[in-house]
């Protein structure tokens, strides 16, 4: 089981009300990953689910009963840290059987699931080093491991992988996203990193400045954005937001289009332009195209195109796929 | 990069230092081994002459050396027991957050600033008079005996009094490094399930057996050495019950006028606190590697 429920959930420090009011059902077995920029509150949410915060008003319940007020030790969750946090004093071993020591369970049935969980994330030949002597990514499957041994109801996750460089992220992503196939135990996962969240979640929470924007599955989030924070912050390179006359031709306060549903022809099109820097991925092409009043517009085309700064273009908008907000920047 | 010319360079130009260094040590420290092979006392000027191993074998088979002996390990122990419990202790307390912070520490360490003797002085006279002293007041208030510390307990007593001048130290040290412990850890510790106590014994005392280690070493050279404290409070008295080996050899050369004899003992101590040092470098020094 590792059902959350947040009710009415609030979180001031001193006068500075970090979280309002705050609902969130997070189900059973679910991946749920909070998202957001920055400073946004996403690390005090997990925290206040963790227990390593209190709350300010409000209830926390995990699997149906109040934990609002319970020390963390007794939520049975486990969290992953963004530092990892292990002992560095204690072995490998130590470090994954630390919490079965504090629960004081009897040493074969903690050495067996030390060697489980050692297996599981390919740390069988590490049991008796010190995280001193460990790379990035082993430390982080240590950290993995020290969670996953107490068969927890649900992993926290803040940041896990922020400390890692960009290959190993790709592949500790797809390793937790392994584990949770395996495992199928609720997991919280906290990042500021959208294409995180869009790789790995069932569901995503977009957070902003304490708020939760918009509750649901990635492609949701990508088809159907709530408002423009929700559209400008899921999708990358960034949607296109334009104001003025081509939104009023669609009797909106503005509109925004992806960059991959812009057509690019170099004779005939809706908005005219000058490509500035065109990025060649090998696979696509991301230009940035300045075109004039509308301002400076980002398309992703075929890795074929051979365009150069100062090429003339024009772009026409995939009228399905046109975004419309209102003034107070709400989907139409 | 490190090659064989820059090599030689750095040699050369630290062997001024080295050269100074070797010579400030190894002239008194030669004279001294001299004058530990000579008669040779202040009363008879003029009349030195070769003593060979005698002054040695007068010094260690002296009775008071055995006790001396004793005296010095049982005082660098005991401040050194009671420095490293009461400087965790302290350090815990104050780095928890609470008002007036910063005060409290320079008041901490404030006996730290306070010269030996002085400290001793004020011990004697304001704390552990039989007859004025504040520990006499407090036991009469409570219907007790006043206890004369300085001729009942005289080791005791020099304890306690070394034990408040290093105390500051041992905390400063301690609770730097206790600054330093992580925070991520402590909440990590916190969720696998682990107390007040789990997380002082298996994160804090680890975290801070390095400090603790720096904090040994360095008090047991300088403990090794205590002086001024006992000449000031019991002269080394009653009897030798107070007497270090520093206080040994200070009262056979300048008491007795013995040089030859003071050099033997001096080279004694010498001897024994190297013993020490190896002793304590083998079984903690192992702590500061990497
Ligand atoms: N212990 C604290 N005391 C005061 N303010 C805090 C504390 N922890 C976080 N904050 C504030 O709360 C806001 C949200 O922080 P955080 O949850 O860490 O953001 P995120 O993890 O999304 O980057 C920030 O503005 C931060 O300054
Ligand atoms: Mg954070």
């Amino acid at each position: 089981m590792g059902t959350i429920t947040l009710a009415q959930v609030t979180k001031s420090f001193g006068d500075v009300e970090v979280i309002p009011p705050l609902d969130l059902e997070i189900n059973d077995g679910e991946f749920v990953v909070f998202v957001g920029p920055s400073g946004c509150g996403k690390s005090t949410l997990l925290r206040l689910i963790a227990g390593l915060e209190d709350v300010t008003s409000g209830l926390i319940r995990i699997d149906g009963t109040d934990a609002t007020a319970l020390p963390p030790a007794r939520r049975s969750l486990a969290m992953v840290f963004q530092s990892y946090a292990l002992y560095p004093h204690m072995s490998v071993r130590k470090n994954i059987g630390f919490p079965l020591k504090m629960a004081g369970m009897n040493a074969a049935e903690a050495d067996k699931r030390i060697n489980a969980a050692a297996k599981v994330l390919n740390l069988t030949d590490y049991l008796d080093r010190r995280p001193g002597q460990l790379s990035g990514g082993q430390r982080q499957r240590v950290a993995i491991g020290r969670a996953i041994v107490r068969e927890p109801s649900a992993f926290l996750f803040d940041e896990p992988l922020s400390n890692l460089d960009a290959a190993l992220r790709v592949n500790m992503r797809l390793e937790i996203s392994e584990l949770h196939q395996t495992l199928k135990t609720t997991m919280v996962y906290v990042t500021h990193d959208q294409v995180e969240a869009m790789t790995m979640a069932d569901k995503i929470v977009v957070l902003h400045a304490g708020v939760i924007e918009q509750v649901g599955s990635p492609l949701e989030l990508y088809n159907k954005p709530r408002n423009k924070f929700v559209a400008g912050f899921i999708g990358s390179p960034k949607m296109n937001f334009l104001q003025g006359a081509p939104a009023a031709e669609h009797n909106a306060h503005s509109i925004g289009i992806r960059p991959e549903h812009l057509t690019l022809s170099v004779d005939d099109g809706a908005w005219p332009g000058t490509v500035g820097v065109a990025e060649h991925l090998g696979s696509d092409t991301f230009l940035h195209v300045d075109s004039g009043a509308h301002g400076i517009l980002n398309i992703r085309t075929s890795g074929e195109v051979d365009l150069h700064h100062g090429d003339k273009v024009f772009l026409t908008p995939d009228p399905a796929r046109l975004h419309r907000f209102d003034a107070s920047g709400l989907t139409l | 990069m490190v090659t064989a010319h820059s090599r030689t360079a750095a040699r050369l130009m630290i062997s001024p230092a080295v050269v100074l260094l070797l010579g400030w040590m190894i002239i008194p420290l030669s004279m001294t081994i001299y004058f530990s092979f000579l008669r040779y006392n202040l009363l008879s000027p003029g009349m030195e002459e070769w003593a060979g191993l005698t002054n040695y074998r007068y010094f260690l088979t002296d009775p008071a050396f055995f006790a001396a002996l004793t005296n010095t390990l049982l005082l660098v122990g005991g401040v050194l027991l009671i420095t490293v419990v009461g400087g965790t202790a302290l350090a815990v307390l104050l780095d928890q957050p609470m008002w007036g912070q910063g005060i409290v520490r320079i008041l901490v360490i404030a006996p730290f600033f306070v010269m030996p003797t002085v400290s001793a002085l004020v011990w004697k006279n304001m704390f552990m008079n039989p007859v004025n002293g504040l520990f006499a007041h407090a036991f009469k208030a409570v219907g007790l005996q006043p206890f004369d510390f300085l001729s009942h307990a005289p080791l005791m007593s020099i304890i306690l009094i070394v034990s408040w001048q290093w105390l500051p130290f041992a905390t400063l040290i301690l609770l730097t490094a206790m600054q330093s412990l992580d925070q991520e850890q402590q909440e990590a510790a916190e969720m696998d399930g682990a107390g007040v106590l789990s997380r002082f014994i298996y994160l804090t005392i680890p975290h801070l057996t390095r400090a603790i280690t720096v904090v040994i070493l360095i008090q047991t050279i300088f403990l090794l050495s205590v002086f001024a404290e006992i000449l000031v409070t019991t002269n080394g008295g009653p009897g030798t019950a107070s007497t270090n080996l520093t206080y040994l050899v200070y009262a056979q050369s300048l008491l007795q006028f013995d040089v030859g004899g003071g050099s033997a003992g001096g080279i004694v101590a010498v001897i024994l606190a190297n013993i020490v040092a190896i002793f304590l470098m083998r079984m903690i020094g192992k702590n500061l590697d990497t």
